[in-house]
């Protein structure tokens, strides 16, 4: 391994060295854990090690199972949401609330800050966005120019899937779609920076907050009919709502709405360009499509959360304590046999699917319904251009809470 | 055979309502709501089952006693 990792974007990142034992020194920011994390978490059950742990990030720990990840997700009084991206800083908000309100809160203000952004993510809200979705999505396929079959080779990650959630979530806010390439820099510090020096960190956190101060006032000069205008005017317990939270609840929907979505739209292309077989009976049977996206959200799920621990105590013979962080791998839940038959194997088909990839208990992705609708489109409409395909050489997969490739050459057939 | 969803455990996944909407409703928050008083129709008891074994919160019961 190199001595610096580059990350793509141009600058070295981790303060960290390479991994050596994934039982008591998991760091899930390390290049080789994404690539391989299934095989980790099937290596460390198969080991005895359920619960997985750290020295990093100033103490960490991972439960793997589908029930502990449950027992910890619902429990909100000894793990707290004040912090949820694992990283080398703490950072210093107000208790209960957090800084990307409601996802950084805890019961009770998190009921009242989740019940605000409730109603614009509610399914018969998000359904009439289906043909939106749709035609940027072939926009995007018509975008990639002439395609020979048998040579050609497409980015699915770089020119479709990272596309597609970033778009959408713009124009839900109300920032202009033009500055895509700037969120996904946001998105880049926030979620795949974590193991940056905390200086690092606060200048990544700094830039956004700017740039979002300028929008957030010129939509108080002048209001507009966008979540933006909304966090705006909605008032919570008779109050309009601080700067603060304002703010935060737009860090929130920006960054948990772009390379989520982008990561669960990739790795599904990469199954199907990786397994010719369920390309094809998509291809013949198109009413399988959402129970096989439903499948394929369980078995690549790509979102990791955290909490933070919020008093010492031991859980399950761990000796947690106060300000650890807990990481909360959905995916690794979603991979348990004890919950799953075959569960490291996709199975189109499967009808009786209780997956987490959405998290559970009150956190639940508040973005679920926009989540399945873009993934579903995008899969249908790129198999639907694009009946063959095959895997064309490395796939680069993203670092950190976020797991999906970044680069996904695939050459059309 | 009855559906009945425990309000307290729902938390908006939207897997009932997408798999059985016959039998599911949401609300104006996304959260689920039986359909009238939840008796399910013999055409229906496959799609009610499938809907408790997609919840992910175990929000979702059937009450297979017959009236």
């Amino acid at each position: 391994m190199t001595e610096t990792i580059h990350d793509g974007y141009g600058t070295p990142t981790g303060i960290y060295g390479p991994v050596d034992d994934w039982a008591t020194d998991l760091d899930h920011a390390d290049p080789g854990y994404n690539p391989r994390a299934p095989e980790i978490w099937t290596e460390l059950r198969e080991a005895g090690c359920p619960i997985a742990h750290s020295d990093r990030y100033g103490g960490m720990w991972a439960p793997l199972t589908a029930e502990l990840v449950r027992e910890v997700a619902y429990d909100t009084e000894r793990f707290t949401s004040h912090s949820v991206v694992v990283s080398t800083s703490r950072i210093e908000t107000p208790r209960g609330i957090g800084g990307a309100p409601p996802i950084t809160s805890d019961p009770p203000f998190h009921g009242l800050a989740r019940r605000l952004l409730l109603p614009p993510f509610a399914p018969k809200q998000i359904e009439p966005w289906e043909p939106e979705v749709r035609k940027l999505c072939r926009q995007r396929l018509d975008d990639m120019g002439e395609i020979t079959p048998g040579e050609t080779v497409v980015d699915a990650a770089e020119q479709y899937a990272q596309h597609i959630p970033v778009n959408v979530i713009a124009r839900m806010l109300g920032l202009p779609v033009e500055d895509d390439d700037r969120f996904r820099g946001f998105v880049h510090d926030a979620l795949e920076g974590v193991n940056r020096s905390p200086e690092e960190r606060k200048q990544g956190f700094e830039r956004m907050e700017q740039y979002l101060d300028e929008h957030i006032e010129r939509h108080r000069v002048e209001p507009r009919d966008d979540l933006i205008s909304y966090l705006l005017d909605v008032e919570l317990d008779g109050q309009k709502l601080s700067h603060e939270h304002v703010r935060g609840s737009i860090v929130l929907l920006l960054i948990a709405g772009i390379d989520t979505t982008w990561s669960a739209i990739g790795s599904s292309i990469w199954h199907l360009a990786t397994h010719a077989d369920d390309r094809r009976r998509l291809a013949i049977e198109p009413e399988l499509i959402p129970t096989a996206i439903e499948e394929l959200l369980r078995a690549y799920a790509p979102v990791t959360m955290a909490r933070m621990v919020a008093k010492d105590n031991d859980f399950h013979g761990c000796p947690m304590k106060e300000r650890e962080w807990v990481l909360l791998p959905f995916p690794a839940a979603n991979r348990d046999p004890e919950l799953f038959e075959q569960a490291d194997e996709v199975v189109l088909d499967r009808a009786e699917n209780r997956h987490a990839a959405f998290g559970l208990g009150i956190h639940r992705c508040l973005g679920s319904n926009l989540a399945r609708l873009e993934v579903r489109v995008a899969v249908e409409e790129f198999i639907g251009r694009f009946p063959e395909f095959e895997l064309a050489g490395d796939v680069r997969w993203s670092v950190g809470q976020i797991r999906g490739p970044r680069e996904l050459p695939v050459r059309i057939l | 055979m009855r559906v009945r969803v425990d309000a307290d455990k729902c938390q908006g996944h939207n897997r009932c309502y997408a798999l059985a909407p016959e039998l599911f409703d949401v609300d104006d928050y996304g959260q689920a709501v039986v359909i009238g008083d939840g008796e399910v129709p013999p055409d229906l008891e496959e799609k009610a089952r499938l809907a408790v074994a997609n919840c992910p919160e175990y929000a979702i019961s059937l009450d297979e006693t017959k009236d």
